[in-house]
């Protein structure tokens, strides 16, 4: 499980690789999200991968009894999506607005505010 | 714990409340002059508790580090929150003056306090995620204000600014969860206990570098500067302002955070790698600085180059570090007591460090308050005369003779004219970088600072010193018609005395800096000192005992690493993580 889980990352990460290397802007940013996904699994998966075994606390137990899977991880991804959520959300309008006012999203024909 | 939270809550309520408030610019703008006060008497007041060396932590929660959410200040962090409140403040001010109604309608108010209180946030943070957290918070603003307006060239450089800083954070999210995978924790003082004490850092080395990645797309060093020179000058100034004060020292300051307290074991490593990156930084942006004929760009390129000078005050540090690391094998010097020596060349690798990270600390400070008055000078250039174009400005000195003289005290203070600011921390770094051998880097810094001066020098002549082009005419530009014809909270002549107050107050503070040089330099040398030896900072995060004797007795998010908890003292690097396991979920654990 965690070689599936690892090799996805990979695919993601080496996906979203690839789209950021496009020129259209909306590939980027689907770019961009598919490194936001990899990098929420690369958390969670370096973090260890415990099967069955819910870290809760037995009522004679002052801790979970080991092994137990980790809660911080997902505490992290479930952070990290809510941010990547709204930053996302404020891209793709950008993508919007952009192709709007400058009528394309290539991005080798944004350059007017370089040089 | 009220001093640690406020830098952080006072711009945040009050941007909720601008936020409430956002069909009344007048009101916002008030309130926001309000909360900026608030934010530098917070901020002095925590300048205050920690200069004697005193480190304040706090746990936000409830929860003990290293659960809880740490928010920690010493000496580097309060005078960087110092930094963002007096930017905070100029800001505000001079947002009054320029800042049209529509903006103010549409959240300039609440975003410029969500970005401060974001960066006090960044530079208070105790723990990696948390940073991170922050650093979103900040950017979310940023990516706001820079679109604000919506021209179309905001939004060519807010696509630039975006995606290269959305990268960062994903290399930042990776770099997390590795270490997180690694070491079993996330907070500063842990992470440097667990990190020293694995038996093979390799995989933290290359998380290290992640983050260094990550912390350098932020701080605009070599080669990931590129969205800087794109987007800086596309805002109104005032944001371009705000942002070269505080955008690219959070970075700077993550890099001085994470590679002192965590990757000591990769100094030797980390140290001439961050020189060169700190002599192309510094070299490139000031190339093209050179080449560039429009105000705002100049001084965006020149803050790239800037960078360059803050990381070769860390590099040098890291570098000398490295040296005495292999000298005496402990690493553990305290360099504030290193004694500047008679002869100048002898090396003195424990004085290097000082100097170097000292020089940057300063370094910091300065350029955070130049680069914010020089922004804030071609916001009242462009408010005369409807355009920031070299070619098409001139004669500013007879019509505006003490905007030439605050500007050329501002630029002279950049290039490093001895008794103004960037001179002390220019000699600092440079003396840094002789006692430590470095010759490469002193020349290179050396020639920078020349082209520094032309490239200010070049804004003198052009904007302040020759006639007015005949092509142009006497007339303002019909853009400044466009750009200023809209409704604001001041008449022209009240705002421009407004944004001038701005500039006078941020050249006193600026001219005191470079007056008042010494005492600063002794805090900073001591603020260096706290973190080449942050013993101090780890005890006071982690309390008597990082192994939670009084951790709640719910369930508490058990780190992964195994920890030999059985003991009740401060376990050093050398003795208790000697027995610590790898990685292991499975592996068992002996919590009490």
């Amino acid at each position: 499980m965690t070689l599936l889980v690892a090799l996805s990352v990979g695919v993601l990460f080496a996906a979203g690789a690839y789209m950021l290397m496009r020129r259209s802007f909306v590939k980027i940013v689907i770019g961009l999200a598919l490194l936001g996904h990899a990098a929420n699994l690369l958390i969670y998966v370096s973090a260890g991968l415990v099967k069955g075994r819910p870290p809760l606390v037995d009522p004679t137990a002052t801790v979970p009894a080991l092994p137990h899977a980790d809660p911080l991880p997902a505490a992290l991804i479930l952070t990290a999506i809510v941010i990547s959520f709204a930053v996302m959300s404020f891209t793709i309008v950008l993508i919007k607005r952009a192709y709007q006012d400058i009528g394309t999203d290539d991005l080798d024909r944004m350059q007017s505010t370089e040089m | 714990m009220l001093l640690l939270t406020l830098p952080i809550l006072i711009p945040l309520t009050s941007s909720a409340a601008c936020l409430i408030l956002f069909r009344q610019p007048r009101a916002q703008a008030a309130l926001a002059l309000a909360s900026a006060l608030g934010l530098v008497v917070a901020a002095v007041a925590l300048l205050v508790a920690v200069h004697d060396g005193a480190v304040i932590a706090t746990q936000i929660g409830g929860w003990d580090a290293p659960f809880g959410i740490t928010i920690v200040a010493d000496r580097l962090a309060a005078i960087l929150v110092v930094l963002a409140s007096v930017a905070a403040l100029a800001t505000t001010i001079a947002s009054i003056g320029v800042t049209d109604c529509e903006r103010a309608r549409h959240g300039h108010y609440p975003l410029m306090l969500a970005l401060f209180s974001a960066v006090c946030g960044a530079f208070l943070a105790g723990d990696l995620f948390n940073l991170y957290v922050w650093f979103e918070a900040l950017l979310l603003s940023s990516f706001v204000l820079v679109t604000l307006g919506g021209e179309r060239s905001q939004l060519e450089g807010a696509v630039k600014y975006v995606t290269l800083n959305l990268l960062s954070s994903v290399f930042f999210l990776a770099a997390v969860g590795l270490l997180y995978g690694i070491t079993g924790t996330l907070n500063f003082a842990h992470l440097a206990l667990r990190i020293d004490g694995l038996t093979d850092p390799t995989m933290a080395t290359a998380a290290g570098m992640l983050l260094l990645c990550a912390f350098a797309v932020k701080a605009a060093a070599f080669p990931y500067f590129f969205w800087l020179p794109a987007s800086y000058h596309t805002p109104p100034p005032v944001v371009s302002a705000m942002f070269a004060a505080v955008l690219t020292k959070v970075g700077v300051y993550a890099l001085i955070r994470t590679s002192t307290l965590l990757f000591d074991h990769a100094w030797p490593m980390l140290g001439p790698g961050l020189l060169v990156i700190a002599g192309l930084t510094m070299a490139i942006g000031v190339l093209g600085a050179a080449s560039q004929m429009e105000f705002r760009r100049i001084l965006a390129f020149h803050s790239v180059s800037q960078v360059g000078y803050m990381l070769m005050g860390l590099a040098i540090a890291l570098t000398c570090m490295a040296m005495l690391q292999t000298e005496d094998s402990g690493g553990t010097l305290h360099a504030s007591e290193a004694a500047i020596p008679e002869r100048i060349l002898g090396l003195d690798p424990a004085l290097g460090a000082s100097l170097g990270l000292a020089g940057a600390i300063y370094f910091i400070v300065h350029h955070g308050l130049v680069k914010m008055n020089l922004f804030l000078i071609s916001a009242a250039v462009l408010q005369r005369e409807g355009t920031t174009d070299l070619k098409r400005l001139g004669g500013l000195l007879k019509v505006a003779p003490s905007l030439a003289v605050m500007f050329l005290i501002a630029s002279l203070a950049l290039a490093g004219i001895p008794i103004l600011s960037g001179f002390w921390a220019k000699l600092s770094l440079v003396y840094g970088a002789l006692v430590a051998g470095l010759w490469p880097i002193v020349a290179t810094a050396l020639a920078v600072s020349i082209l520094t001066l032309f490239s200010m020098i070049k804004i003198w002549i052009e904007a302040f010193w020759k006639d007015l082009p005949e092509t142009r005419g006497n007339v303002r530009e019909v853009d400044a018609v466009a750009a200023w014809g809209v409704p604001r909270l001041l008449s022209d002549t009240a705002a421009r005395r407004v944004l001038f107050s701005a500039i006078l107050g941020l050249n006193i503070v600026i001219v005191a800096i470079g007056l008042f040089a010494g005492p600063i330099f002794s805090y900073t040398r001591t603020a260096a000192a706290d973190l080449l030896n942050p013993q101090t900072y780890i005890d006071t995060v982690l309390g008597h005992d990082p192994l939670l004797p009084n951790a709640p007795a719910s369930p508490a998010p058990v780190p992964d690493v195994s920890d030999d908890a059985g003991d009740s003292e401060v376990p050093t690097p050398a003795t208790a993580r000697s027995e610590d396991d790898d990685v292991d979920v499975n592996s068992e654990t002996n919590l009490p």
